[in-house]
């Protein structure tokens, strides 16, 4: 079966539809799949709730599908870098659900494992709570969260081979792998798709099987918070 | 004289011993990491990386390569990466002896919070709720009172939690206080800071 696609309008054709939950991969602006998230611009389709960790930063990432209104509802970790955001959640228009960071990356990770739920340790006695429900091991309490099953999810990859087996680079991984494990459907953007045998399977960060189609494209890979030392007087 | 933010930063450092994998939080304790002097520590970011190394030279800025507060860093020999779910994996397993971290409100049955004001914007909690959960030892540093000279070291927090009973240290520019069995014990006092003066800077109880 042919994964590799032309374009991402190609790639998302037939795999989008109003209302619908969508994982997306990313740390901030690190790892995001950019080319995606201009294709569901595009196509038009509203009301998605979106789990990604953060939710762009304005006019960039998922930042553009804020701007249009296509977001009913985030599920994420962290949020403070985006004025359109706020601006609609704190009018009402954007509903938000606030997941610790872990128990993000968690209920990814589960929902691709098939498991509906499971207990963890974070955020009890906290606001995250509230409504869950609370269970003892070992004389300590727990609270139940519940695996995420997306019907898309859209990730960012280094490189790809055309079976879909992805490689990510330093901290572009993230929570692209997670995100990509808990989608009905996965599309992966790279930067390089290579022939198969390319890769060393020894090296494969993501097996294609979680993997349906694949775009290749140039991203521009915005740094949101450039740091830098001084080389020192020699 | 109160300690300064580096020597906070210092005092703090004194707190890691050798072999440990640890994570920074934002701010003060980001400093801890010029402090750490021979010891073979090797620090985590929640992004997924261990063996984080300093701020790039500039022109070796890697949009790949950004550590928790989204600033770009560089990687060390022992570094390696992984994702999210298996970086809060470590963090949620007990794998990382300890976490220094900034705080708001601390309280003396070792309560924490350091996400939320309410009424002002909130931006959310990262990855703050798992690391005081899961890691072996929550060391607070943060300075003792706020900016109208209330102290931020409580008998009850005020604000939302981050978790409950989870501080084991507490450094503040007045002195060192652990999380005991009924409330407080003084460690030290910065240089200079009387004993007297930690006690009337701070609401929860101090046993002797």
């Amino acid at each position: 079966m042919k994964k590799v696609y032309g374009s991402a309008a190609e790639a998302l054709e037939g795999t989008l539809s109003d209302g619908m939950l969508i994982a997306a991969g990313g740390f901030g602006l690190c790892g995001i799949p950019e080319l995606l998230i201009d294709g569901i611009v595009a196509s038009g389709v509203k009301d998605l709730t979106v789990a990604s960790n953060n939710a762009g930063v304005d006019g960039f990432g998922l930042g553009k599908l804020l701007d249009t209104r296509q977001i009913k509802k985030m599920m994420s970790s962290y949020v403070g870098e985006n004025a359109e955001f706020m601006r609609q959640y704190l009018s009402g228009e954007l509903e938000l659900e606030f997941n610790p960071q872990g128990t993000l990356a968690e209920r990814m990770r589960a929902g691709g494992c098939g498991i509906p739920g499971f207990y963890t340790k974070t955020g009890v006695g906290t606001v995250i709570a509230e409504g869950k429900e609370v269970k003892t091991f070992r004389g300590e309490e727990y609270i139940m969260e519940e695996g995420i099953f997306a019907d898309l999810s859209i990730v960012k990859a280094w490189k790809a081979d055309d079976t879909g087996n992805l490689v990510f680079r330093k901290t572009a991984r993230n929570f692209n792998p997670p995100a990509a494990m808990c989608g009905r459907i996965c599309i992966a953007e790279v930067e390089e798709i290579v022939p198969r045998g390319s890769l060393d399977p020894d090296m494969i960060h993501l097996p294609g099987i979680y993997v349906h189609r694949l775009i290749q494209g140039e991203h521009e890979k915005r740094i949101e918070q450039r740091t830098v030392r001084q080389k020192e007087a020699v | 004289m109160p300690w300064d933010r580096n020597q906070m930063a210092a005092r703090a450092a004194e707190e890691l011993q050798d072999g440990w994998y640890v994570n920074l939080g934002i701010g003060i304790p980001t400093l801890v990491a010029n402090y750490v002097g021979d010891k073979d520590i090797t620090l985590q970011s929640e992004n997924g990386m261990l063996g984080m190394g300093p701020f790039p030279f500039e022109g070796d800025e890697d949009p790949d390569l950004i550590n928790a507060g989204k600033q770009t860093i560089t990687e060390l020999a022992r570094t390696s990466y992984f994702d999210s779910a298996q970086s809060f994996g470590m963090i949620r397993g007990g794998k990382i002896a300890a976490a220094i971290l900034g705080a708001m409100e601390v309280a003396e049955n070792g309560d924490l919070a350091n996400w939320m004001i309410p009424g002002k914007l909130v931006k959310g909690m990262g990855g703050a709720m798992d690391l005081v959960a899961g890691v072996g030892r929550v060391i607070v540093v943060m300075d003792h009172t706020n900016k109208h000279g209330d102290s931020k070291v409580l008998k009850a927090c005020t604000l939302p939690l981050t978790g409950t009973g989870v501080v084991d240290r507490i450094i503040t520019n007045l002195g060192v206080l652990d999380v005991v069995e009924g409330g407080l014990r003084i460690v030290e006092t910065a240089e200079g800071v009387s004993e007297a003066d930690l006690r009337a800077a701070t609401e929860a109880t101090i046993i002797d």
